[in-house]
């Protein structure tokens, strides 16, 4: 196949050849960049949480008076270990994909001047940090005697465990065991590194910043009720959250069921991410659309080229030209200006990855999506122009002939 | 002229129809994607209160002490004495006082299950500064804020889950464990964003989707919601940690809203100085450290500080207008070819006396009106589009709805799109030499 003839021929429709080659260029930059946010929204969707999502559940109370939280707190645990195929009842103030209540920015010095950064404190009873089924990975995980009452939002001072990925933030290379920080006043010491603990709104935080928690081990009273972990083997996780809704009924009337906030830990995730999801549904859409009117506008135009040159194919299948040199004829062309678009389109993606992480905290993107962006235009062009170069391949070499 | 232009342009279109087809499905696509994003940018980006916005203002103290930071902007609310103190000044022709928490609230006559709901503790100004549109009686008065009485209004939305939508005005209602007399009952109200309370929009990484929410539904005078709930107030940010969290009357803390209405400018300039005066006197009296860091700002001012329009929108609609280049590139490719098919008839119109110009017209006049059937299949997508957007679980999506100004925008577009992707397929037409064609029939 010579591909001088077919330069030759473009060089003659440089505007439509232009058309098309800026079409594919579009298209390559949006594709690059719209799979991959698919990419990150959807690695955003896997986030690893830390803790055994499967057989946690939460119970989630409102509506009693403070007066009452310790003495709710006794009845509430006492009625929900109750239920049958419960394995464990514990109270932990932050869940998990679910409610937020210890956001707060730490200081690595006592005088306030060395900003550590915004982490979330779960404060959890005896048993919660089991309960999450939480991997402590260095030092030691709660003792009994850590677990101590407390007044106000959080235990003032207290041996707590942190995630590896904010040890690795704060004391970046350096053992974090035994290291202080201080949140205003308040005074911790971290004794225990834990592999994960996923923020309640991991959406909200960027990269490694998802998994900045820490666990402070407190006994329950009165800032600290009110929000339950359940823990129940996998398959009796929905039968045991339904079971739990209707002992709190009976055990608490003084306290309102919150109904959205108290569901198994699966559903917690599913809504936390519902909107990523639409948004990767969006995209995906947004893909299928473009990768199809691309499609159109390429039928389109060689379909007229093809009429356009009726003439031409007769006299060159006339003068020995068979139906495959023919078809080989327009893939080939369909080859070039695809490859010339795809050229074009690899620097608008990054233009447009630019633009994307100047305003929206994206990531660059990475090279791998340039080559699988080509081959689906490529394929995606190969498509188009079959059904047109089929129907140039069937011109007959008798139309030479005629009106010449 | 446009008569006969138009004939032709309907003649051509049905000779090829499935090229027309493929040329009206790209315009459609196109619009429907672009226009569907643009009407959830419009109603996100609207100003929510037209006419009114431009007189009300948000006076903003820096009252954190620390020098933690570098103070280059206030905290984004109020603490407690600051925004007491300024509206206690009562300097603006209307100002209001903002607080939200949450609350078990009940109806006593009626035996439904407490429900938890939003209550915001605000003063009587409220009501006739923002134009809040009422059902069944009435805000309460100046009166009522001063003598702490125990009277609430409440949404469209509560009445009809607690009384049937029946007038509720006169009926008690039980908030924690206090009874309130219900002077008013809203009409369903929906500003968007929720522009009264916002704040922090700064820090929000673009996640402001909560700045959409429908407004509380239980509104009480400031000074009785902060007895009725009181130890379950909590802080936009502290700068030291609250000894008794809950109550921050006290507390190194903000948390309340000042908004103030002035009706002129020179009302506005009076108030920044009051303002600054405030902060001064503040400084001289040792509470206030950092007295410069005042600000008055508008009330679009501060939504565009607070960057209202969730990330993900703004997303999107660059995503459908790259999506829109496209099928106008397509477009044109398409038109190219239609024209170029027809040069012969071209060339027989201009040896007969058409001008260059006529040809141009012509050509135009047919890539308007397959505009015109893209922008009606561009609004059917669009309607779709909402339709989708509605089912989507994001707070906004109950307001996605097609307006008269949107509806006309979508054909105004489409017809643009279209005449922009004819301009170069015509012009290329008019240049057709008649000679040239005239030899090749």
């Amino acid at each position: 196949m010579q591909i001088q003839p077919i330069l030759a021929a473009l060089r003659r429709h440089r505007l439509a050849t232009m058309l098309i080659a800026l079409e594919i260029a579009l298209a390559c930059a949006v594709l690059c960049n719209a799979c991959f946010l698919i990419a990150n929204r959807v690695a955003l969707l896997h986030v690893v949480s830390g803790v055994d999502e499967s057989a946690l559940a939460t119970v989630q109370l409102t509506g009693y008076e403070d007066s009452h939280a310790v003495d709710l707190n006794a009845r509430v645990l006492t009625g929900l270990r109750s239920i049958p195929g419960m394995q464990s009842v514990s109270v932990l103030n932050s869940i998990p994909f679910g409610a937020r209540r210890g956001t707060a920015g730490i200081t690595l010095d006592m005088a306030g001047q060395h900003f550590g950064g915004v982490v979330e404190f779960y404060v959890g009873g005896p048993g919660s940090m089991q309960a999450l089924g939480l991997h402590v990975t260095s030092g030691r995980g709660p003792q009994p005697d850590d677990f101590r009452t407390f007044e106000g939002l959080m235990p003032t001072d207290a041996s707590v465990q942190i995630t590896r990925s904010l040890a690795e933030h704060l004391w970046p290379g350096t053992d974090p065991l035994g290291k202080d920080f201080w949140l205003d006043k308040w005074h911790y010491r971290v004794v225990g590194v834990i592999d994960h603990l996923v923020r309640p709104d991991p959406s909200n935080w960027q990269g490694d910043s998802k998994d900045w928690s820490i666990f402070v081990p407190a006994l329950p009273g009165k800032f600290l009720a009110g929000s339950y972990l359940l823990r129940a083997d996998p398959q009796d996780i929905s039968r045991v959250l339904r079971d739990a809704r209707a002992t709190i009924a009976k055990i608490a009337p003084d306290a309102v069921f919150d109904e959205e906030g108290s569901k198994t830990f699966g559903d917690l995730r599913t809504d936390s991410f519902r909107q990523d999801r639409a948004m990767v549904g969006m995209l995906v859409g947004v893909i299928i659309a473009l990768l199809l009117v691309t499609a159109l506008g390429i039928v389109g135009l060689v379909s007229f080229w093809v009429a356009q040159r009726r003439k031409q194919i007769g006299i060159r299948r006339a003068i020995g030209a068979t139906r495959g040199d023919i078809l080989h004829y327009f893939q080939t062309e369909n080859f070039l200006i695809v490859t010339f678009g795809i050229v074009l389109g690899m620097v608008l993606a990054f233009v447009l990855n630019m633009v994307l992480m100047k305003f929206y905290e994206l990531p660059r993107l990475p090279l791998v999506y340039l080559p699988i962006g080509s081959v689906v235009l490529w394929g995606l062009g190969q498509l188009a122009v079959l059904g047109p170069a089929l129907r140039a391949a069937a011109v007959s070499p008798v139309v030479a002939t005629r009106s010449v | 002229m446009f008569g006969y232009y138009m004939d032709l342009a309907l003649r051509s279109l049905r000779r090829n129809k499935v090229l027309t087809a493929l040329m009206v499905l790209a315009i459609a696509v196109g619009i429907g994607a672009s226009m569907t994003t643009l009407t959830v940018m419009h109603l996100l980006s609207g100003d929510p209160l037209p006419g009114k916005s431009g007189t009300l203002f948000y006076p903003q103290v820096d009252a954190d002490p620390t020098n933690d930071y570098s103070h280059t902007d206030p905290l984004d609310v109020m603490d407690y004495r600051s925004a007491v103190d300024l509206w206690s000044a009562h300097r603006a022709d209307r100002q209001a006082l903002i607080v939200d928490s949450k609350l078990k609230v009940q109806a006593p006559e009626v035996n439904l299950p407490p429900l938890m709901e939003m209550m915001l503790s605000t003063t009587s100004d409220f009501f006739p500064m923002f134009d809040v549109p009422f059902q069944y009686g009435s805000g309460w008065s100046a009166d009522d804020d001063e003598k702490h009485a125990r009277v609430a209004v409440i949404s469209a939305d509560l009445n009809n889950k607690l009384f049937g939508g029946t007038n509720s005005v006169g009926h008690a209602l039980r908030l924690r464990d206090t009874d309130v007399r219900i002077v008013g009952v809203l009409k369903p109200w929906r500003p968007s964003p929720q522009f009264y309370m916002v704040a922090g929009g700064r820090f929000a990484n673009g996640q402001t989707d909560d700045f959409y929410t429908k407004p509380e539904d239980v509104f009480t005078p400031f000074t009785s919601g902060l007895e009725i709930n009181d130890g379950n107030f909590w802080q936009f940010t502290c700068w030291h940690m609250p000894d008794t969290p809950g109550h921050l009357q006290n507390a190194p803390c903000v948390w309340i809203r000042l908004w103030v209405e002035l009706g002129s400018a020179a009302k506005v300039a009076d108030y920044r100085s009051f303002l600054a005066g405030y902060a001064a006197q503040q400084k001289a009296l040792g509470r206030i450290t950092h007295a410069d860091n005042t600000r008055l700002r508008s009330l679009m001012q501060w939504l565009d500080l607070n960057h209202v329009v969730p990330s993900d929108v703004h997303l999107q609609t660059w995503l459908a207008f790259a999506f829109l280049a496209i099928c106008l590139f397509n477009t044109v490719g398409l038109l190219l070819a239609k024209f170029l098919r027809r040069s012969g008839e071209i060339g027989v119109r201009r040896a007969l006396g058409a001008s260059r110009r006529a040809v141009f017209a012509q050509c135009l006049v047919e890539a308007g009106l397959i505009g015109l059937l893209g922008g009606i299949g561009g609004w059917l997508l669009t309607l779709i589009g909402l339709w989708l957007v509605r089912r989507q679980p994001t707070v906004y999506a109950d307001m996605a709805y097609l307006d008269a100004s949107m509806f006309f925008t979508t054909f105004v577009l489409a017809i643009m799109v279209s005449l922009l992707a004819g301009a170069l397929p015509a012009l290329r037409a008019s240049r057709i030499a008649p000679a040239l064609q005239l030899k090749t029939l």
